[in-house]
């Protein structure tokens, strides 16, 4: 009888402490936080632990599994086509800098006006919109020996016979997929910094023009040190998406003809060989590659912050701001 | 003097303008070529250049063939199943998970936000070695619901998205509600989630573009090319002996790729300010 109250009045107080503020908190932090977490769980840290313990194993994705220990490793240092079609990410380095000075270039130009700069900017961003099958097919038909290229450099004068085959020789082929690449992505890069140079307050580049400063001083001085950390935010990220370049060999060649990158060898090794350990060997040390370039880039990155001479510039602009709002303000009152 | 300076001037300006156009042209060839294709019947194809406009621009026989042998009626309606299941789950979950870390302060906050971060960092192809096993022990290869909610569960911009939203809307809301004595579901669904709109809009605009444009977790998950084409993948059909006839090619990639473009025309400012904001912070 005892224990039977005792219960009850536990469960009542259980229920008061639901309904009071701070059950009220843990019950919606549970009940929001369940699903997204366990989302998260299975779909990729769950994952990420597996492919660590397959990198031990000769397995497929069905059947028996054999542990080999490190031997997967040492097979990803020393077949032919593993950690030496990491020297494609070069070619895709190079594109990544010709995307981001390109993408600057237009983004500093189309922040200022210009006639039809929202045609211009969205027919340059348009591809990044198109699903990459799409563009597979897109660029087999558009390098395809005396289709759309070779066409177009012919009306520029070029002799059909010197032009060389885009995606079968070799020593162009991964320029010419890089190119797509470039084409592809360089739009939304200048999106981005668009998105940046507009959020620099426009008194800045008004007073800059009273000073008299031309367009280049404008940009040298105003506009590169204000978007300076998405600069840097994006040669870090395409460094890393050099690494991992995937997509235009994928769609275009399947990785033939020399274009095959890390990641289309080790798409091949584990979804056509079904080399699953072997491939998630691959994962891993590209992995490790990824973040110690990661980390080694975010040092510099704060090594440049630092040692720059001036104080960080945000918080320059930042208090300009804070300087215009306030006599805005003073300015209404009156 | 003045005339030099005015010369440079007139220069500068040119050389802007013809940059433009010279890009804004190899921006739209590729697309343009095809589209141009897409128009010419077999015959035409076979004895003209590529660079030759089509006799007809009312020619739709090739929209209408690639449409049928791609089975495009059914990749749209997969394809809209897909994108409006993974829109929906992954707008109140991306939402909820956003109001109770940008609201509460518990221990693991931090813990959680940087968990999501370091995901974000992670490579999706190598992430689908082990993924796929995963997918195989869940039964859900051919699977339209296991393939919308693995998309579901790897959705980390949106919710950075709807965290930096929350920052600024004002706690004090939240504080004169819970004096009124509403409580957190109320004060989330009542008050938040209406002000969250724009937030959400955006996030969907992006995650939807993704989704739809998403083929290669597509093409691994979704093998029956029968049953479960979407429309990017429903373009496989033309690898192999319809290879080499672009016209019909063209035709279906011109398809594929209207609704993007539909989409891209309408919500422009909506598609820059997301990614703007997108990657700011993530």
């Amino acid at each position: 009888m005892q224990a039977k109250a005792k219960a009850i009045k536990k469960k009542r107080t259980f229920s008061q402490w639901l309904k009071s503020r701070d059950g009220q908190k843990v019950l919606i932090i549970t009940a929001f936080m369940v699903i997204p977490l366990l989302l998260l769980f299975v779909f990729t840290y769950l994952p990420f632990g597996k492919m660590f313990s397959f990198s031990f194993y000769d397995m497929k994705y069905v059947g028996q599994r054999k542990f080999v220990g490190l031997k997967n490793y040492v097979k990803v240092f020393t077949r032919d086509d593993c950690f030496k079609a990491l020297g494609l990410s070069l070619y895709y380095m190079l594109g990544a800098v010709i995307q981001l000075g390109i993408a600057l270039y237009f983004a500093t130009i189309l922040s200022f006006k210009t006639r039809g700069g929202s045609v211009f900017k969205g027919l340059m961003f348009f591809p990044y919109l198109i699903n990459g099958i799409a563009i597979g097919f897109i660029f087999k038909f558009f390098y395809t020996r005396g289709f759309v290229f070779d066409t177009v450099l012919h009306w520029f004068g070029f002799n059909l016979e010197n032009l060389p085959y885009w995606l079968k020789d070799q020593r162009i082929n991964n320029f010419s997929l890089v190119g797509t690449s470039v084409w592809r992505y360089f739009g939304q890069n200048m999106v981005l910094f668009i998105g940046a140079i507009m959020s620099v307050d426009s008194e800045l580049y008004e007073a800059a023009m009273l000073d008299g400063a031309g367009k280049f001083q404008q940009f040298k001085y105003i506009i590169l040190p204000s978007i300076k950390t998405i600069i840097l935010l994006n040669v870090i990220l395409s460094i890393s998406g050099s690494l991992s370049a995937f997509e235009p060999p994928y769609v275009i060649t399947s990785g033939a003809n020399g274009t095959g990158t890390y990641f289309v060898v080790m798409h091949e090794i584990a979804h056509t060989q079904q080399k699953v350990g072997l491939a998630s060997a691959m994962a891993i040390v590209l992995l490790i590659i990824i973040f110690i370039a990661t980390i080694i880039q975010r040092l510099l990155f704060k090594y440049v912050f630092v040692s720059g001479e001036d104080d960080n510039p945000k918080d320059a602009i930042r208090r300009e701001r804070r300087l215009n709002r306030y006599l805005k303000h003073k300015a209404h009152r009156r | 003097m003045n005339f030099i300076i005015r010369l440079k001037k007139v220069f500068f300006i040119t050389l802007k303008y013809l940059s433009l156009c010279f890009f804004a042209f190899l921006s739209v060839l590729p697309v343009v070529s095809c589209l141009i294709t897409a128009f010419k019947t077999d015959q035409e194809y076979n004895s003209t250049n590529v660079m030759v406009l089509p006799h007809s621009w009312f020619n739709f026989q090739n929209f209408i063939d690639a449409f049928t042998k791609a089975n495009m009626a059914r990749a749209f309606l997969n394809s809209t199943i897909i994108l409006a299941c993974v829109l929906l789950i992954s707008t109140i979950i991306g939402t909820q998970l956003a109001y109770v870390l940008n609201r509460f302060n518990f221990v693991g906050n931090s813990l959680i936000r940087n968990l999501f971060l370091f995901a974000s960092l992670l490579p999706g192809v190598a992430m689908q070695i082990s993924v796929y096993e995963i997918m195989t022990k869940l039964n859900f290869i051919n699977s339209l619901p296991g393939y919308i909610i693995m998309i579901c569960g790897t959705d980390v911009i949106s919710i950075y998205i709807y965290i930096q939203f929350f920052e600024n809307i004002d706690k004090s809301l939240d504080e004169s509600a819970i004096v009124d004595g509403a409580n957190y579901f109320t004060i989330f669904y009542r008050i938040l989630l209406p002000l969250l709109k724009p937030a959400i809009v955006t996030s969907c605009i992006l995650k939807g573009v993704s989704t739809y444009n998403e083929y290669y977790s597509a093409s691994l998950y979704l093998q029956d090319k029968k049953l479960y084409p979407t429309v990017a993948t429903s373009l496989y059909t033309f690898v192999g002996p319809l290879g080499s006839k672009y016209n019909l090619i063209c035709a279906g990639v011109i398809i594929s790729l209207l609704p993007a473009l539909i989409v891209f025309i309408c919500c422009q400012k909506q598609i820059y300010s997301g990614l703007t904001a997108g990657a700011i912070k993530g």
